[in-house]
């Protein structure tokens, strides 16, 4: 009994640090699409960041210079989006997809110029990575029975910017919900011209939405390259800005559905990992692919309006224009 | 004027005949890439030794998706690279086919086997070797329970994984093998985060000493045996360098002579067509001992997987091939 409860203990604690950039990525998708601006390019950007992330602290030394240049090119693409899609009101997907294909080609390019190890960058040393904190009496608690391991096994022993995704959330909820920016951001996603005719600049709501999701992928790239593995390789975000978008999706536009959403994908993965080769009773060996496949599945299964209804904002994706002539 | 041009097509077509008969060795590295620190850099070490003794220039490429093989390897053809090394097991059916289209070239492939007259197919005895570092594992581990990570799901992964669990099971029976397998496509080779988490859920459930056959993704398999204080074995290449005090040892898959070999003969007009297999006994698989791991390497290990080879030089100890009917009775 006790080792069933620590192997789910254990489980859960992969979870959070596999929805980590999950949850990240999703709150950026929540940020730009609140404000009427698909974001396809989630995936691209933390491909970005990673690269950025992980050839600076190579370079330098530094896990905090490398998370500054991680959010600054995913900001700088986030930009680039926004200028594509909200000065020149191009198709927000097609802007979206084509900073995917950059980052992907890019990043390879750049490091096998400078690093010359086909595409990867440096392997990182402990101090240049964001490693893993015990919080306070973690070892101490392990002895109270039930919380003590719960303590000391899933919610200590993180690294910073899981606590930092984790605390993101709840930031976005109050941001989206509670304050002056938030309401206009809403509101610019559902009806960008009742927001042009208060006086309020619809480009520079959207432009600053697009920064916070620049911010939040950076974040995200930086802890897949700096903080849960130790080096950039190439394609290394294998899918997650869309598994981000997919959980957006799944949790209806919202920061806490989202993160149980990330929660879920990422307990799904988790899952995937553990019960892959073991033999379950009744069952047998379990299909681990169809774990793998499940986000994916239930996404579908939500946009069909099986579970509830999944409306996106109502002006996400088409650009504003403010006269029509 | 006329004779200008005359004496101009003439000398071009000199020159491309000299050019024809020009030693042209080419080699197609797979998807994983060159510098992998383990299969494809190794055949990258090999070539470039070649390269370096002769001072003879080879053709590369490094294939980056799946369609690419067919069509990498067919320009070598074309540009007249005499001999192509195919490297990868994925690279067979694509050898073979070029292979037909080309019979005047030679060609050569890496862990598979293309029944063509114009090719050599080379492939390894990987049980031979795992078993050995199987025994090293064995005797190195304190808690009796071992990792395996592997790549892509393939025969060839798991003919790993069998001679493995056969070493650690002969040189301790008790031992109890945990292994998992990154992935069913051709993006299991360079998933690094998985390939940790993978080991992670390892260690978790008790495991101390984790083997990685998983090209790129074992990398990630090695960092997280040193973020979490275990021990780890590599493949392919030595890649006791790369962590040292955590890296048990490496298990060696001697491609760079095979590369090294493939065109050294075939300079010498020796490349000969079938299979050429590399085992214990040809010195093409074995485990790595160097200033990085000597301290872990006790000499009772020592003694005990000297005996294994020794065993299985001798047909004294009969290595499981799960290729030969893709069981593991282990």
């Amino acid at each position: 009994m006790a080792d069933t409860y620590l192997l789910i203990l254990l489980t859960l604690d992969a979870t959070l640090r596999v929805a980590t950039p999950l949850i990240l990525a999703a709150m950026a998708g929540l940020f730009s699409e609140r404000s009427g601006v698909i974001d396809i390019g989630l995936e691209g950007k933390m491909l970005a960041a990673a690269f950025a992330a992980a050839a600076t602290a190579a370079v330098t030394g530094s896990a905090w210079a490398g998370l500054g240049m991680g959010i600054s090119v995913s900001i700088g693409l986030a930009l680039l989006h926004g200028f594509a899609c909200i000065t020149h009101r191009g198709d927000q997907v097609i802007s979206g997809v084509a900073i995917n294909v950059v980052a992907a080609g890019l990043t390879i390019v750049l490091g096998i110029a400078w690093f010359h190890q086909g595409g990867r960058t440096p392997t990182l040393d402990a101090s240049a990575r964001f490693t893993e904190h015990a919080l306070p009496f973690a070892d101490a608690a392990r002895s109270i029975p039930v919380i003590g391991p719960l303590y000391a096994e899933v919610i200590s022993g993180h690294n910073i910017l899981v606590y930092l995704a984790l605390a993101v959330v709840p930031l976005t909820w109050w941001v989206v919900y509670r304050t002056r920016f938030g309401l206009r951001l809403r509101a610019v996603g559902e009806n960008p011209a009742a927001v042009d005719t208060a006086g309020i600049s619809v480009t520079g709501l959207r432009y600053s939405a697009l920064v916070i999701a620049g911010t939040l992928c950076g974040i995200a790239g930086t802890y897949l390259s700096t903080a849960h593995s130790a080096a950039f390789v190439r394609d290394m975000t294998a899918g997650k800005g869309y598994m981000a978008l997919a959980a957006m999706i799944f949790g209806k536009w919202k920061p806490v559905p989202t993160l149980f959403a990330c929660l879920l994908f990422g307990f799904l993965d988790a899952m995937a990992v553990r019960l892959q080769g073991v033999e379950l009773p009744v069952i047998g060996i379990f299909p681990v692919q169809l774990l793998q496949a499940l986000p994916y599945i239930l996404t579908v299964v939500l946009l069909a309006g099986f579970i509830g209804k999944a409306i996106a904002p109502k002006a996400s994706g088409t650009p504003y224009v403010k006269e029509r002539t | 004027m006329k004779q200008w041009v005359f004496a101009a097509i003439a000398a071009i077509g000199i020159g491309a005949a000299a050019d024809a008969a020009e030693f042209k060795p080419a080699v197609v590295f797979d998807m994983g890439g060159k510098f992998d620190k383990s299969f494809n850099e190794g055949v990258y070490e090999g070539a470039e030794r070649f390269a370096k003794e002769s001072g003879i220039k080879y053709l590369e490429f490094e294939v980056t998706n799946e369609t690419q093989r067919e069509q990498a390897i067919r320009r070598m053809a074309r540009k007249g690279a005499n001999p192509i090394l195919g490297v990868g097991f994925a690279q067979g059916p694509a050898i073979e086919k070029i292979a037909k289209e080309y019979p005047d070239t030679s060609f050569a492939i890496i862990d598979s086997v293309v029944d063509v007259p114009n090719v050599q197919s080379i492939v390894f005895n990987e049980h031979e070797g795992s078993f050995l570092v199987g025994v090293l594992a064995a005797k190195a581990s304190e808690t009796g329970k071992l990792g395996f990570v592997g790549g892509m799901d393939i025969p060839l992964i798991r003919r790993f994984a069998c001679g493995y669990v056969g070493g650690a099971q002969w040189a301790n029976k008790d031992v109890e093998v945990l292994q998992n397998m990154t992935g069913s496509t051709p993006a299991a080779w360079n998933d690094p985060t998985k390939g940790a988490e993978l080991a992670r859920s390892q260690f978790d459930r008790g495991a101390d000493v984790v083997f990685a056959a998983a090209g790129s993704t074992g990398l990630g398999v090695l960092q997280a045996a040193e973020d979490a204080g275990k021990k780890a074995i590599g493949v392919d290449s030595n890649q006791n360098y790369l962590h040292p005090g955590t890296m048990l040892t490496s298990m060696l898959k001697r491609v760079d002579i095979a590369a090294y070999n493939v065109f050294k003969s075939a300079k010498a007009g020796e490349l000969k067509p079938g299979i050429n297999v590399l085992g214990l006994g040809e010195n093409g698989v074995g485990w790595a001992l160097d200033e990085h791991n000597k301290d872990m390497i006790t000499d009772e290990m020592k003694a005990a997987v000297a005996k294994a080879e020794a065993g299985i030089k001798s047909g004294e100890i009969k290595v499981h091939d799960y290729m030969a009917d893709n069981t593991c009775p282990y």
